[in-house]
């Protein structure tokens, strides 16, 4: 390597995981790879089914029961997470390292527990772990309070039902910041809330990533967002990475013509309301090679030979498709 | 009383209310206004989008278009024929040919039933008795929603997404409605998906000559598929007129926030759009005049005196904000 890259905080290479069912072994991610660098916000963008959720349950180590990484790794700074211990991703990982924020505010909270009790249940406080009551109590309102959340001295004594969905979601991304963790993964943490209220989330989030120097993964399916939001973002399709970079180059002159087609959907550039033809493949008998090239309008014999390598035509834009080999080395 | 008589279905001040009976031991229920004194046109063949965030009313002016909830107050013409003020049946009756396509059409769909089944049914419903009629009428109907004949015999649960709003389209319009009133068509669909049936539905409405009362919280699709458009706030219309002129200078400091808040294509600085303070308050307990002013960045005193009126502010385009005057011109979206 000639120049020297800035280190990642979590860098994920060739992940693949397989989840056995009935009907055989389904392969959800293939060859997976994303780098998370400091202090960024990253996108992970994708239509449903394309692994975005497996990723980020492989990232947590909580893969439903019959999954398992069959190949790569996950690092966190020097450490590979798919070989660590059930033990050690509890108390050092979730929670700690990696704060997570869910998708739903209206599940995540159990209605018939006061919200203090829920919080303070789960939540560790930085370092000390036998702090007293009240200190966690302290602490925990100390985080209301940068979330924003209002009336936060009395917060803790009410029930979920008595909060709105703005609300609630803000007193998840409270929970998540709890144990002072260096990354945040969040999916799609706004899908549920109006877009006013969704304004007011992103800002939040924005405004903690940059007080707190946190890193995020933030998953979602809309383009909008992760205008708004994100640095970075990786585009996923049945469960391959297609195409990563900043989010202005990929949204403005995407590479893959997974992207491409996609972002002609979208209702503000569709020139004629059509889909992509065709359908997402079953991830248990996936195309060979690249999987988008059954849908491709520029397929062609080398792309099912195998899944193309990663080759980045402008700097930090890299993309996996055939088209553009020739552009530039990896 | 209205001067254009051009109107398929005229909706003129109209209220429904909600509670106000008494609930389990006898404890008064709160009367909730979820529709306060709205009034809509829909001119034959037009596209009009109803928008507003959850608990606006929107999903309520559908369901008391159609008849399904009594409307407290109000008229509503159909074709110039008051339709308002009849007991519920009656009103369901009269209002046939408003439909309504459900937001979610595989829960609409009961799944024991095949597709040609649940589409039979509908037209039995109405009184369409030859068999022979009804085969070919839900045949012809399948595939103008692009799918072939042998979904007749399949299931809900067999059908994708997509497929699913198809049917659920199908089974409407196979009853030759002239106001058809969907309630956000595309929710919950992927990009590339929902691309796909926005354009059956753009379609079927040339080819049909239908009028659409298009419900959804998503300002681009609403932009792209209505060409007038009413924005809601806590059940009152606070802004109504010509799509384009609404996006490009949005007068009512509401629809202002509104739209600057939704996601769009172009990457911007988050830094750069103010967020609305607080949530909507709650529509049983609201402030006086304005229902906006308690989170609006221009309440004055004069806004709590009066519920602001519709005032003109450009041909077709009325905004109810008694300041527009004083808070100047909207920065371009």
């Amino acid at each position: 390597m000639m120049l020297e890259k800035p280190a990642s905080v979590l860098e994920i290479r060739d992940l693949s995981v397989s989840v056995g069912t009935d009907e055989g072994e389904a392969r959800i991610l293939d060859n997976v790879g994303l780098s998370l660098m400091p202090g960024s916000i990253h996108g992970i963008v994708g239509e449903s089914g394309c692994g975005k959720s497996t990723l980020i349950r492989s990232i947590l180590g909580i893969l439903p029961k019959r999954g398992r990484a069959t190949h790569g790794s996950i690092m966190l700074g020097e450490r590979n997470l798919l070989s660590l211990p059930a033990d050690a991703l509890q108390k050092d990982v979730r929670g700690r390292a990696i704060g997570f924020i869910p998708q739903d505010p209206f599940q995540a909270l159990n209605p018939v527990f006061r919200v203090g009790t829920q919080l303070l249940e789960n939540v560790r406080t930085p370092g000390d772990s036998k702090a007293t009551r009240e200190a966690k109590r302290a602490h925990v309102i100390s985080l209301l309070k940068a979330v924003q959340l209002p009336d936060a001295e009395h917060a803790l004594d009410r029930y979920p039902h008595q909060f709105s969905g703005g609300q609630r979601q803000r007193l998840l991304i409270a929970a998540a910041l709890a144990a002072a963790p260096g990354i945040i993964l969040a999916d799609e943490p706004t899908t549920a809330l109006d877009v006013t209220t969704q304004l007011q989330i992103l800002k939040l989030l924005r405004g903690l990533a940059i007080e707190r120097d946190l890193s995020m993964l933030f998953v979602t399916h809309d383009f909008g967002v992760v205008a708004q939001l994100c640095d970075t973002v990786t585009v996923m399709y049945a469960g391959q990475t297609v195409e990563s970079g900043p989010v202005a180059q990929v949204l403005k002159a995407p590479f893959h013509p997974y992207t491409q087609m996609l972002l002609a959907c979208h209702p503000e550039r569709a020139e004629e309301l059509a889909g992509i033809p065709g359908a997402v493949p079953s991830p248990l008998r996936p195309p060979t090679g690249c999987r988008f090239s059954p849908r491709c309008p520029h397929a062609r014999a080398e792309c099912t030979a195998g899944q193309p390598p990663r080759v980045a035509p402008q700097p930090g834009h890299a993309v996996r498709c055939v088209l553009h080999l020739d552009e530039a080395a990896a | 009383m209205s001067t254009s008589g051009a109107a398929l279905l005229e909706i003129e001040d109209l209220v429904t209310e909600f509670g106000g009976g008494k609930a389990f031991l006898g404890k008064p229920q709160r009367i909730v206004r979820a529709v306060d004194g709205v009034s809509v046109q829909l001119k034959p063949g037009q596209a009009l989008g109803l928008v507003g965030e959850s608990g606006c009313g929107k999903t309520t002016i559908a369901k008391t278009a159609l008849g399904l909830v009594r409307e407290k107050s109000g008229t509503m013409r159909l074709d110039g024929r008051v339709v308002s003020g009849l007991a519920p049946k009656d009103a369901r009756k009269a209002r046939a040919t408003i439909q309504y396509v459900h937001q979610d059409p595989g829960a609409a769909l009961d799944p024991w039933w095949s597709i040609g089944h649940a589409l039979d049914e509908a037209l039995r419903i109405h009184g369409v008795s030859d068999k022979g009629e009804r085969t070919t009428r839900i045949d012809e109907m399948l595939h103008a929603v692009g799918l072939d004949p042998s979904f007749r015999t399949r299931y809900p649960h067999e059908l994708s997404g997509g497929q699913q709003r198809r049917v659920g389209l199908a089974r409407i319009l196979v009853l030759q409605p002239r106001i058809v009133i969907l309630d956000e068509p595309t929710s919950g669909l992927d990009l590339s998906v929902q691309a796909t049936v926005l354009g059956v539905i753009d379609e079927l409405r040339r080819r049909l000559g239908l009028t659409y009362l298009f419900v959804s919280h998503d300002l681009s699709v609403v932009e792209r598929m209505c060409e007038e458009v009413a924005i809601m706030y806590l059940g009152r219309i606070v802004e109504t007129g010509p799509t384009k002129q609404i996006f490009a200078k949005p007068q009512h400091p509401y629809t202002r926030a509104l739209l600057a808040a939704a996601p769009r294509l172009e990457p911007g600085s988050l830094n750069d759009t103010p967020a609305l303070p607080g949530d909507p308050p709650s529509p049983t307990n609201l402030v006086s005049g304005c229902t906006f002013r308690p989170r609006c960045a221009f309440a004055a005193p004069k806004c709590a005196e009066a519920r602001p009126p519709l005032l003109s502010v450009g041909e077709k385009h009325r905004a109810a904000c008694v300041r527009l005057d004083e808070i100047g011109a909207p920065t371009p979206a």
